[in-house]
């Protein structure tokens, strides 16, 4: 079983959306949620999993009958596949996890919009067979759960002090060093934090650095001359 | 009718969905290099929000909410579940209408905004709109209230991120922050200074 899973295809799509072909750092898909939900982690790993198991599922049922699908109507094709999904998740949610469906408010029934679904919908699973797009769906799921993780960790630790709602740092109300950093908690540094996600990610990928559409001239005479 | 108006204010700036709620993010990084595309694309989500939320009010409530059918003589019927279906094929179906509307009678009109109304169906801006109404519960008056504000507010918020970034790409920025990079973080900027809107009372 595992030689057919992880044959090269299905390795490429399942390894390369995690940071050479990132969905939020570089395809720039599905930002919205990933900057909204962030502020804790427990709602990131929730809201993580929702999207990994609706993008590899819609993938996998559009790419079965991706044959079938008129062209000039396969977006609301695909519109209904992904929706019908996103109620399925969101009914669970709130079944089994309704508190975390309540901070989550909006944002699951927002999937439906994720253009990372969309865009994987669109991009892959028209062209491929399903095991191949349904890797593809759970490849890029992560990729999106990655930077999540990544931003709510440190949006949650240096916010409140917390991880998951265990103590990391003692705050100073409860007799403790750390003095919580507010800002954290609003929404600003989501952007922050993914805007030095990117830049950290190109430095140490420099292939993935964005065309200079002005170049800026050396100074001949004074400082700033030396770039 | 004041409380229309304090809506009204909320929706564009206090509860701005670009800068605080995040909504209609990717299109917002994407379509904001120059100011008059940015501003044709918020025209062109002013409207459909206006129309959308409201249309979206009129189904949820007269169809869907619980006990709704109860016209009908259905009684006991909770649809809710399908908000999110019924939502996002309304909103498909009247981007639809509106760029066959446009292609007929305003050509002009659609040639300017003709290229948005696609991109306009999976803006989470739009969806987010009419779920929020929904969350929120407002009547009919309100919903055409904040469908006008938040499409508004949007538009706002696009227009000035795009009047950024036009000057930004003189500026002489990291090879990695080039781009994308830089642009989150003015956004966040811009978000900080939204945050400033939020401590009025209204």
């Amino acid at each position: 079983m595992s030689a057919v899973l992880l044959n090269d295809e299905t390795k490429k799509v399942l390894v390369e959306p995690l940071i050479s072909n990132n969905p939020i750092t570089l395809q720039v898909l599905g930002i919205c949620s990933a900057l909204a939900v962030t502020s804790q982690m427990s709602t990131s790993l929730i809201m993580a999993l929702a999207l990994t198991l609706v993008t590899a599922f819609s993938s996998a049922a559009i790419s079965a009958i991706r044959n079938h699908i008129p062209s000039s109507i396969r977006i609301i094709v695909q519109m209904t596949i992904i929706a019908s999904l996103v109620i399925v998740v969101d009914q669970i949610l709130k079944a089994f996890a309704y508190d975390v469906s309540k901070q989550l408010s909006v944002f699951v029934g927002l999937i439906i919009t994720n253009c990372i679904v969309m865009g994987r919908a669109e991009g892959y699973a028209m062209k491929n067979p399903p095991l191949e797009s349904f890797m593809d769906g759970i490849g890029n799921g992560l990729g999106y759960s990655l930077i999540l993780i990544i931003v709510a960790f440190f949006r949650e630790t240096l916010g409140s002090g917390k991880l998951l709602g265990f103590e990391v740092f003692q705050l100073t109300k409860d007799g403790g060093w750390y003095d919580p950093n507010g800002l954290m908690l609003l929404p600003p540094s989501a952007f922050f934090i993914i805007g030095l996600i990117i830049w950290g990610v190109r430095q140490w990928k420099p292939e993935q650095n964005e065309k200079v559409e002005f170049k800026i001239m050396p100074i001949a005479h004074g400082e700033g001359g030396h770039h | 009718m004041e409380a229309y108006i304090s809506l009204f204010v909320k929706a564009v700036f206090i509860e701005n969905l670009a800068l605080s709620f995040f909504l209609g993010m990717c299109t917002f990084i994407a379509v904001s290099k120059k100011i008059a595309t940015a501003m044709g694309l918020g025209i062109a989500v002013m409207v459909v929000q206006a129309i959308t939320v409201p249309a979206n009010n009129l189904v949820y409530h007269a169809l869907l909410k619980e006990d709704a059918l109860a016209w009908l003589g259905i009684k006991g019927v909770d649809l809710s579940f399908l908000a999110l279906l019924s939502c996002i094929g309304m909103i498909a179906a009247l981007v639809q209408i509106l760029e066959m509307i446009l292609d007929k009678f305003f050509p002009a009109l659609y040639h300017a905004l003709g290229v948005f109304l696609p991109l306009i169906t999976v803006n989470c801006a739009i969806l987010g709109g009419s779920l929020f109404m929904i969350e929120r519960d407002y009547n009919f008056g309100e919903s055409v209230t904040y469908g006008v504000g938040s499409g508004l507010g949007w538009a706002l918020a696009i227009t000035v991120m795009a009047g950024v970034r036009e000057k930004l790409k003189y500026s002489d920025i990291p090879a990695g922050l080039q781009g994308l990079g830089i642009t989150f973080i003015t956004a966040g900027l811009m978000s900080l200074g939204f945050m400033a809107f939020s401590g009025i009372q209204l």
